[in-house]
């Protein structure tokens, strides 16, 4: 079996967890509730084997290296994360509906990798060749993947909270929907949760990737787009912690600094390759 | 006579107490730090010109933003939240330290009412014994005080983690100091290096050149490809010399791409090559097809040979190796144009490991490629930085005070005995809900003494 078809399986449970935890959203049957986790997490374990095996299949083409090198590999990874953090929380805190919010972006990850880039396994560039690309990427991934669960998370703070603004909370809530989300205090407390596990995370992946940069290139910090842009999710993260101990920041505004994050976060990804000109210094060391 | 309006000072002290200032800085640090991702950063004007209007131009200079992290606003956003972080530190620490440094020994009843864990029990006579052994168990060793006739027992974990904020934000200072004694004392600068060449002087992003006490020599610079054609490793030899004399260990020392070279606090970090271009020397063998030796050829770049029987030939281009731009060659390959007497010039391709392709051709002369003697030059970053290793510390401050305030919590207990009861009280400093349920267990545990 090679990788790309395990891959594909994986990318396949993904999209059958979702639509489980949509039908559980509406259905409120438990062990459809159950069986959306547990198909999740079949599809995690299998894109672990995935992962495993790429590493190896490189090897066998001679230039081995860990999968984390190009965009497909980086996005089957994310998925991978997110998946991952989704199921710490959920072994930790039992709230599976938070699920229905999350795995939709593991979803989104593996049907873009599989569906439109290059899935080629290609030899490191010179620059890449270091231990540090696999510290700094790890943690920088799992550091992303926990913002968009607490993104997720943060989603279902507004809703819930819509609801029982507009109407009084015992009626309207409990036969829709909105009645399986968790109460908008324990959303909250999910959200700061989540971000405690991101944050520590995104600081370590800033600071071995600023290690790296200082040994492969002597300048720890030079103001790069990307840079920048991870400076710049870092900054929104830090307000959300402090708001969440100022009176009057917490709640709602607490929900949207997390989902402004997580926009940062994906542009800091994404977006600063695809749309902001200059090198990131990753290719640009050498032309 | 006071008066209730606070003074001047006082109104400035309390704006840099404020939470709501840290809030606003960092949010307002991380929109403007959108700015210099979007306008490039460091160019010329020309350049700009090209892409923006005259006026618009002369507004984004007036405002720094082509090196707008350095500009006076960023910097005085940078100072404020220094300023931010102290003010709020030297508020608020004095209380926190007390906390850590003088623990609240004794619960009486006015503390116990603040407590929202607590639990009652009757007890007997040796109480006291058991409920140290209950204590020791679940957390530690106790402290017991006794006044006014109750005994009051106390234990603590993790005291010290309350002060994890605080390491955050000391660490945060800490790493701009280095980045300031970077920018004072250090320098970023570059040197080529031609192959054979010794070199001492380096020069920064402004041309100023910047002599070294001792000398960098490029023994030798190589290149090497994956057989997709893709490189693989940059490589110059490097030796040290110190007054001439090489430097032991420092002699031919690889220098590649992720590996730099260090010496006296000076790091050279593979960059670039090219090739040194003038007096290089392509060697060629030309023969007449079926007429065995032929007569070797040198050439330099862009001269013209002219061959007995009038034929004329010319070096276009070379590589040391092709692979980068075919794939499916290696080794060393020059474009030629020859031009035989009466026909129109054509141009071609002649490899060093590769002659068959020159028989392929069917020309009337067989031209071979022998290789160059061209010089390569190495491209060296150089950097010091004698501020980096206190931004390293920090880093690790920064990490560890992280996990003391995310990861690590203050959790309290206390026993006080009287009148034949004993009454059980917690509180923790972190995630209250899971200390909860720790707590419910200690009192089935209290409740069975
Ligand atoms: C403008 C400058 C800043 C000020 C005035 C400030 C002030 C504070 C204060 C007063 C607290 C609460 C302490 C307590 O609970 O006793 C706090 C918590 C914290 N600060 Fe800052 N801070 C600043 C910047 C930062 C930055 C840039 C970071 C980035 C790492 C940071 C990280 C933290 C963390 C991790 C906490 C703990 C939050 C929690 O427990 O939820 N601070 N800060």
């Amino acid at each position: 079996m090679t990788s790309s078809l395990m891959f594909n399986i994986t990318t396949i449970l993904f999209l059958v967890s979702t639509l489980l935890f949509f039908v559980y959203l509406v259905s409120k049957n438990s062990s459809i509730g159950l069986g959306a986790s547990l198909v999740a997490f079949l599809g995690w374990g299998i894109e672990t084997v995935a992962i495993i095996l790429r590493w190896k299949e490189s090897y066998d083409m001679g230039h081995g290296h860990a999968p984390l090198s190009n965009l497909y590999e980086s996005v089957v990874f994310f998925a991978w994360t997110i998946v991952l953090i989704y199921g710490i929380l959920e072994m930790k805190y039992k709230y599976r509906v938070v699920g229905a919010f999350v795995m939709p972006f593991a979803l989104l990850g593996m049907a873009w990798a599989q569906l439109g880039l290059h899935s080629g396994i290609e030899p490191l560039v010179p620059a890449l060749q270091s231990n540090w690309l696999l510290y700094h990427v790890i943690t920088c991934f799992l550091g992303y993947a926990a913002f968009a669960v607490a993104c997720g998370i943060s989603i279902m703070y507004l809703i819930k909270a819509r609801a029982e603004g507009d109407a009084p909370a015992t009626t309207a809530s409990a036969g829709s929907v909105i009645g399986m989300f968790p109460s908008i205090r324990i959303l909250d407390d999910l959200n700061y949760k989540a971000i405690m596990i991101g944050f520590p995370l995104l600081t370590l992946g800033i600071v071995t990737g600023a290690a790296w940069a200082n040994y492969a290139w002597g300048t720890y910090w030079s103001w790069d787009p990307k840079e920048t842009w991870s400076l710049i999710v870092w900054f929104v993260y830090a307000a959300f912690l402090h708001a969440r101990i100022t009176r009057g920041w917490v709640g709602k505004r607490a929900a949207w600094l997390s989902i402004i994050g997580f926009a940062a976060t994906i542009f800091c990804y994404l977006g600063v390759n695809l749309f902001l000109s200059g090198l990131h210094s990753y290719g640009g060391s050498l032309k | 006579m006071s008066t209730n309006k606070p003074s001047f000072i006082e109104s400035v002290w309390d704006f840099f107490c404020s939470l709501k200032l840290s809030i606003a800085l960092l949010i307002g640090l991380a929109i403007t730090s959108i700015i210099g991702t979007i306008v490039p950063q460091g160019n010329i004007p020309p350049e700009y010109l090209q892409t923006i209007s005259e006026s618009k131009f002369k507004l984004y200079q007036g405002l720094s933003f082509f090196d707008m992290y350095h500009s006076w606003w960023f910097m005085l956003l940078l100072y404020m939240l220094t300023v931010n972080l102290v003010a709020c530190s030297i508020k608020r620490l004095p209380r926190v330290w007390k906390i850590v440094s003088e623990p609240q020994l004794l619960m009486d009843e006015k503390f116990e009412k603040s407590l929202s864990l607590t639990h009652e029990v009757k007890v007997s006579g040796d109480s006291v014994a058991k409920m140290k052994s209950f204590l020791k168990d679940v957390m530690g060793e106790p402290v017991v005080t006794e006044r006014d006739g109750a005994i009051h027992l106390f234990v603590q974990k993790t005291p010290w983690c309350r002060l994890g904020v605080y390491v955050v934000h000391l660490s945060i200072i800490i790493i701009f100091v280095g980045a300031l004694l970077g920018s004072f004392f250090g320098y970023k600068a570059f040197i080529n290096i031609p192959e054979g060449e010794a070199i001492d002087t380096v020069y920064t992003q402004k041309e100023k050149p910047i002599k070294l006490d001792f000398a960098v020599k490029l023994e030798k610079f190589s290149v090497s490809y994956y057989n997709t054609g893709a490189p693989k490793e940059f490589k110059s030899m490097l030796t040290v010399l110190e007054n001439g004399k090489p430097v032991p260990g420092l002699t031919n020392r690889p220098t590649i791409v992720n590996d730099p070279l260090s010496y006296k606090g000076v790091t050279f970090y593979q960059s670039s090559y090219g090739q040194s271009g003038e007096g290089a020397a392509y060697h060629f063998n030309v023969a007449i097809r079926g007429r065995g030796e032929g007569v070797h050829l040198d050439l330099k770049k862009g001269e013209q040979a002219t061959l007995t029987g009038g034929a004329k030939l010319e070096v276009l281009e070379a590589t040391q190796d092709v692979r980068q731009f075919m794939p499916e060659f290696s080794g060393p390959a020059a474009k030629v144009k020859l031009q035989m007497p009466g026909k129109a010039p054509e141009s071609f391709i002649v490899f060093k490991n590769h002659p068959e392709i020159e028989d392929q051709r069917k020309g009337e002369l067989v031209i071979q490629y022998a290789g160059a003697d061209e010089k390569l030059y190495t491209g060296l970053q150089v950097a010091k930085d004698p501020g980096v290793n206190i931004v390293w510390l920090g880093c690790a401050l920064m990490t560890i005070g992280i996990f003391m305030a995310f990861f690590l919590s203050h959790n309290r207990l206390w026993i006080r005995i009287s009148g034949g009861r004993a009454v059980l009280g917690g509180t923790a400093s972190k995630n209250p809900a899971a200390f909860e349920r720790k707590f419910e267990e200690y009192v089935e545990k209290f409740k069975k003494l």
